[in-house]
């Protein structure tokens, strides 16, 4: 594999942390934790390739994902911030009810337990210019690539980022100057769940299929991102870029039999519990994270 | 907000308060059960079948045999376990959502130690020793997270859901490079260390998986009654629980408590692992833990995290899940898994409802009519 081909790989492997890990940026600078990452990218796969599947247009899968992944972030939003449920418990809960409900979907729609037919996805035929070339031109890869400077834009020079901030770190004081607390956590709660559907939209359609449980974790990497990026949407996309690299490492030096691949999967993890420990560069939450009013 | 009346002020009679006390807390999950009960209803009809019969075949093949109820107490076996793990983190105002991490390492250890005893170690010996195995691994597991929140305020939420990550991966890796049989992902069986089947002394529960661990996990949830409510450690842990601060100034010395509760926490956890490994498969195999870790925190949660609670609410989710397998002929079997989400959301949305709406009520009941 040459250093382009390296590259393309890491992209692929880096387009949905990113997606979730803004997603989960976003969120929890609003005050509401983000557990509930990896059920929301279980649904945008799933709500993509349906999408998908019934018209024909991976673009419509696209909608369709978007949407469904705002539906739960709307639940995920509803329990948290209207029923003040703890939201650990809440997004421990979605992940559930969602693996559930897309088993339960792809008995009822493709009459199977593990895997969808091939559907219309985003793949470029890999011409002259190589894997990365190919890579670059699906248009998820494209928006997957802006969305954390797009972010970091509306999280540092907008007045709904500034709100964003206000009602993570101490939602009195943002009350007391008008800003209405509940309506921008809902804001920020359904913008992550279209974000972080985002990224199982893109896997999804990657793969031209929906296979179960076909994310397998990576909403848990995408939240390590952002405590090890310290809820920044910047460093949380540097984060992901690192753990995705080292994951493209662990492929490339496979056969090798140079590092056991499970000690690769848990560089995300060993990480951020060294960042919360404080050892490199302290991880602080924002002051109302996880708190209902 | 307009003040409140002043009368309302008075504190509500000792009675009116217990009464209260006991509706907060039996009341959320009655609330989510009947919640969970109509969304069931409403996705069984949309598979355009009758929710009394799927409903009917779930109870038939669960307690209207002698099978299924063995499989439901098989099940219930690690629930208990797991469910009491995430109730005493509860307790003390912590957050363990490392049991499926804390459970596999119990398994594992457990199989190590009939591993590692000779064949025909007598089982007087050799189950303590795998219990105290089991116990001791996910004990190790859990403490790593109470060090980590007492020396360096390191969140125990993310500490226990990245360890998970960390000890199933290392788990995988000593299993499948050194351990295993070949061709499969599990460890030989162990020599020493098995405990009986139920229907060894119950006939009529022949081909089930429930074993005599089920009464080691009965007396953990005994055990961890009196060390809550009957003994000075129980006392400190529930202090810290409910304030720390208060407890600190109280003299309760915080940060241990924080550690000795999580410890104890991974401990019980590694302790359901004993289930499958001594008293149904007899190895450990990858994967093993399956969810029932996080199904833990559902138990604790509609238990209300007292340990009869735990008790019944494991014997509820034990159910579900094998009732899948019963009503798979009407619906699939995943629906069951869509049930189990919608009560433990349903439970954490009605706990904090249910509070407001009763003290509300007492509120108004205390000041004039």
């Amino acid at each position: 594999m040459n250093a382009s081909d390296l590259a393309a790989q890491m992209i692929r492997i880096a387009i949905p942390y990113l997606f979730a890990a803004s997603g989960g940026a976003l969120a929890e600078r609003a005050g509401v934790v983000s557990l509930a990452l990896e059920g929301f990218m279980l649904t945008g796969a799933f709500a993509a390739v349906v999408g998908s599947w019934m018209t024909g247009d991976p673009w419509l899968g696209i909608l369709c994902g978007v949407v469904a992944g705002a539906l739960f972030g709307l639940l995920h939003a509803v329990a948290c911030i209207r029923f003040r449920a703890d939201q650990i418990v809440a997004g421990i809960a979605i992940n559930l009810l969602v693996i559930g409900l897309t088993r339960l979907g792809l008995q009822l729609a493709f009459d199977s337990s593990s895997n969808s037919p091939r559907v219309e996805g985003f793949t470029a035929a890999t011409g002259s210019g190589g894997l990365l070339l190919a890579t670059l031109q699906n248009p998820l890869v494209m928006a997957g690539l802006m969305v954390v400077p797009i972010l970091t834009w509306v999280m540092y020079r907008t007045p709904f980022g500034l709100r964003v901030r206000a009602v993570g770190e101490h939602p009195a004081a943002a009350e007391s100057v008008g800003v209405r607390v509940k309506p921008v956590r809902y804001a920020a709660v359904v913008m992550s769940g279209v974000l972080a559907s985002l990224g199982g939209v893109y896997l999804a359609l990657d793969q031209h299929q929906f296979t179960d449980n076909m994310t397998a974790g990576r909403g848990f990497i995408a939240l390590a991102a952002v405590i090890f990026g310290r809820w920044d949407p910047a460093r949380a996309g540097l984060a992901c870029f690192l753990f995705a690299g080292a994951e493209t490492l662990q492929i490339a030096l496979q056969g090798t039999q140079a590092v056991p691949s499970q000690f690769v999967q848990m560089i995300p993890y060993v990480l951020t519990i060294v960042a919360l420990t404080g050892l490199v560069g302290r991880s602080i939450p924002p002051a109302a994270l996880g708190r209902a009013e | 907000m307009t003040a409140p009346p002043a009368a309302s002020l008075i504190a509500p009679s000792r009675a009116t308060r217990a009464s209260t006390a006991l509706a907060e807390s039996l009341l959320p999950p009655v609330v989510a059960l009947l919640i969970a009960l109509v969304a069931g209803d409403l996705l069984i009809l949309a598979f355009g079948q009758s929710p009394a019969a799927v409903f009917g075949l779930l109870l038939e093949g669960t307690w209207g045999n002698a099978y299924g109820f063995g499989q439901v107490l098989y099940k219930a076996t690690t629930l208990i376990c797991t469910g009491l793990a995430v109730a005493i983190g509860l307790r003390a105002g912590l957050f363990n959502i490392g049991a499926e991490g804390q459970l596999a390492a119990g398994a594992f250890a457990a199989a190590i130690a009939g591993l590692w005893l000779p064949s025909g170690t007598s089982a007087l010996l050799a189950v303590p020793i795998a219990i105290g195995a089991a116990m001791l691994a996910g004990g190790a597991t859990g403490w790593v997270p109470g060090v980590l929140k007492a020396r360096f305020g390191a969140h125990e939420v993310i500490v226990t859901i990245m360890l998970n990550f960390i000890v199933l991966a290392m788990l995988n890796w000593v299993v499948a490079s050194h351990l295993n049989v070949p061709e499969t992902l599990h460890t030989p069986e162990i020599a020493a260390g098995k405990v009986p089947r139920l229907s060894a002394l119950v006939p009529a529960f022949h081909g089930s998986a429930a074993n005599f661990t089920l009464i080691v996990a009965l007396a953990a949830a005994l055990g961890m009654w009196w060390m809550l409510f009957r003994s000075r450690m129980g006392f400190d842990l529930r202090a810290t629980g409910l304030q720390p601060d208060a407890a600190e100034y109280g003299g309760i010395r915080v940060r241990r408590v924080w550690i000795r509760a999580l410890t104890l926490s991974g401990a019980l956890a590694g302790l359901g692992g004993i289930n499958f490994v001594l008293g149904y498969k007899h190895y450990y195999e990858e994967g093993l833990a399956g969810g029932f870790g996080f199904l833990g925190i559902a138990v604790a949660l509609v238990g209300r995290n007292h340990p009869l609670g735990i008790v019944l609410a494991a014997l509820f989710f034990a159910t579900l899940s094998q009732g899948g397998l019963a009503i798979n002929a009407l619906v699939p079997k995943q629906f069951v898994e869509v049930l189990q989400g919608v009560v433990i959301l349903a439970v954490a949305a009605a706990v904090p409802e249910v509070r407001r709406v009763l003290r509300a009520g007492v509120a108004r009941a205390a000041g004039p009519a």
